[in-house]
């Protein structure tokens, strides 16, 4: 039987982890320097309320450019509310409050005067849920974040393959451009979904659980679409999926709530948190004792 | 080796099936008649009620038989259910085919080239037409939907994507404002703008007092229409760095268009055959008036009212003819609505 090189890497990739340890060495060491731009995303004493309740107590994360933070935790720990307090999409939920710093490039995100849409031109986000905009063609989805903040762009043609073949995606759709979004499957929506994030060429990109709706096989995809991404701008990850942290991320952050806020329990590269994590709580979690 | 199946669909009716569904109901038509024919019971009422009865009756005791008390009581529910949809289409079709019936003599090709100004609503039929009534008509729709698509999709639109603090009371006023009757829209105009303002009867007044009953239906369906759509896409739209503006003109509307069009659809319906706010509003005049903003202009609701008021067999074959035609117009602009709706948008 003869195996192409494509099936021997499918097959190698998703292999099922046995151990911690193989797990923790499942993502190779970065072979080239990042082309990042920018000096990255820190946020310090992030707070967040909504109403009187009180989700997330004093989150500090610094996110060096070009690396791939992932976040994990169980359901409920905040771990999705600190992404979108990042972008500032926190405050698109009716009786939500922030405390706290974000800086881009050493600049507060929160600062009076400073412009939220320009904010999260820089920052991009992919949702949990593939959605693609239903009244636009692919072409159009991947460009639509150029024409919702009329931004100007010299070769639409270049820019819309260049983010499709970023999101692994060009080969599947570079015929039928012209078809609605809805018209591909779940996968193929998610990584139309990062295209359109690409586009307006952002030096962040937050990810909120982006594969939890989808097939191994698509999930499979977009690790290797973030990996690619990673060379050129800073990624944050939420997952529920831990080999997937250990696949695709730099470091890991450990979330928890215990009853109470949630909290940020440990920051570590993210072979040390799979391997010899410093804090009995995330020892637990990672080899599956609870969560 | 290859099996050949063939596709079969072991759920549907075998033919024996098919032949006891008619017995049942060739006897339940059987025993209508014998009961009516027995009993006090008459006239044509008697016997479809009786009839439904029976069917009932019959369905259920078999099913009762051969599978039980729950397998009866679904039969019997299958037929109040069917009942339920004959009676509300009964009343539907039979005005339809009245319409039709009455109003087909009357339809001749200068009913569409002629108006009335030189002819009596009890004049022969190929004399006098109603064009004027019609491009009336089409006047009136098209000022009050002018006037009441925007401001509809505009308050539907600060109901669900502004959310400000006005949101409740405007969504009770406009409820409200839905159960306005027509005659109170009609003299809200007359004393606020006719009698102080134009003092003279025109399209456009009786346009403002359509907008007044189009504005509540317009709003209410697209504010329905705008909650449907998932909240991700408001949220995708933000996040690509789109203002609130760009990413409802952008992404929500769009996203919502066919839907906004059922809801200027159903404003259309509800004001394309309203009498009460013309009569008082437009003088109904019996010539074409190309100015919509001065002079009396006629409609095939008044043109529909005149002729049955005149009272000969002639006229009356015209205001038939005329609600023949009012329903054909207001069949056009569905039909093309629907059309325009469903273009572009895949599924």
């Amino acid at each position: 039987m003869i195996q192409t090189p494509e099936s021997e890497k499918e097959m190698s990739t998703s292999a099922q982890p046995s151990s911690l340890a193989s797990v923790a060495n499942a993502k190779p060491a970065r072979t080239q320097p990042t082309q990042a731009t920018g000096t990255g995303l820190e946020a310090r004493g992030i707070h967040a309320w909504f109403g009187s309740n009180h989700v997330l107590s004093d989150v500090n994360l610094e996110f060096a450019a070009g690396s791939v933070t992932a976040l994990i935790g169980p359901s409920g720990c905040g771990k999705s509310t600190f992404i979108r307090t990042i972008n500032r999409m926190h405050e698109f939920i009716p009786g939500a409050a922030m405390a706290g710093e974000v800086l881009l490039d050493g600049k507060d995100v929160y600062a009076s005067g400073v412009d939220v849409t320009k904010i999260r031109l820089q920052i991009g986000m992919v949702f949990q849920k593939p959605n693609p905009f239903p009244s636009m063609t692919i072409g159009e989805n991947v460009l639509s974040g150029l024409k919702l903040a009329q931004l100007k762009v010299e070769n639409k043609d270049e820019l819309l393959e260049s983010c499709l073949v970023r999101a692994g995606l060009w080969n599947e759709v570079k015929d039928r451009l012209g078809a609605h979004g809805g018209s591909l499957s779940g996968g193929q929506q998610q990584r139309l979904c990062i295209a359109r994030a690409l586009a307006v060429s952002p030096q962040v990109l937050l990810m909120d659980e982006p594969c939890s709706a989808l097939d191994p096989g698509s999930t499979l995809r977009i690790e290797e679409t973030i990996r690619e991404l990673s060379d050129t701008m800073t990624i944050v990850i939420v997952t529920h999926n831990m080999q997937q942290a250990a696949r695709v991320s730099d470091y890991t952050a450990f979330f928890l709530s215990d009853g109470g806020p949630g909290q940020m329990i440990e920051v570590a590269r993210t072979s040390e948190i799979f391997s010899q994590p410093k804090d009995q709580r995330t020892e637990n979690y990672v080899t599956g004792r609870f969560g | 080796m290859t099996t050949t199946a063939v596709p079969s669909k072991p759920w549907e009716k075998s033919s024996r099936d098919r032949v006891r569904d008619f017995s049942f109901f060739v006897l339940a038509i059987a025993f209508s008649y014998a009961f009516v024919g027995v009993t006090e019971m008459k006239g044509k009422l008697a016997y479809a009620f009786v009839f439904f009865v029976a069917y009932g009756v019959i369905v259920s005791v078999f099913s009762f038989i051969t599978r039980g008390a729950p397998a009866a009581k679904d039969a019997f529910v299958k037929t109040l259910v069917a009942l339920g949809a004959v009676i509300t289409l009964m009343p539907i079709a039979s005005i339809i085919l009245t319409v039709i019936r009455r109003g087909l003599p009357g339809l001749k090709l200068n009913l569409f080239t002629q108006d009335m100004s030189l002819a009596a609503p009890t004049d022969p039929l190929n004399n006098g037409g109603l064009l004027h009534a019609i491009t009336g008509t089409l006047t009136l729709v098209v000022l009050a939907l002018v006037m009441s698509v925007p401001i509809g999709i505009l308050t539907a639109l600060y109901l669900t994507e502004i959310k400000g603090k006005f949101s409740g009371p405007i969504r009770f006023l406009v409820q409200a404002m839905s159960g306005v009757p027509s005659i109170v829209a009609g003299l809200f105009i007359l004393s606020a703008v006719l009698y102080p303002i134009t003092q003279s009867y025109s399209a456009l007044m009786g346009a403002l007092a359509l907008t007044i009953l189009m504005i509540p239906t317009v709003a209410r369906t697209s504010e329905e229409v705008l909650q449907l759509i998932p909240n991700d896409l408001r949220e995708a739209g933000t996040a690509l760095g789109g203002t609130q503006w760009r990413t409802v003109a952008m992404i929500v509307v769009p996203a919502a268009r066919s839907g906004l069009l059922t809801a200027v659809i159903l404003g259309i319906a509800r004001i394309a055959g309203e009498t009460a706010p013309l009569l008082l509003l437009t003088g109904g005049g019996d010539k074409v008036n190309p100015n919509p903003f001065n002079g009396p202009v006629g409609s095939l609701p008044y043109y529909i009212w005149k002729s049955f008021n005149a009272g000969s067999p002639e006229s009356l074959t015209r205001a038939w003819a005329g609600l023949l035609v009012l329903m054909l117009l207001v069949l056009i602009l569905f039909i093309a609505a629907r059309a325009l709706s469903t273009r572009k948008v895949s599924k």
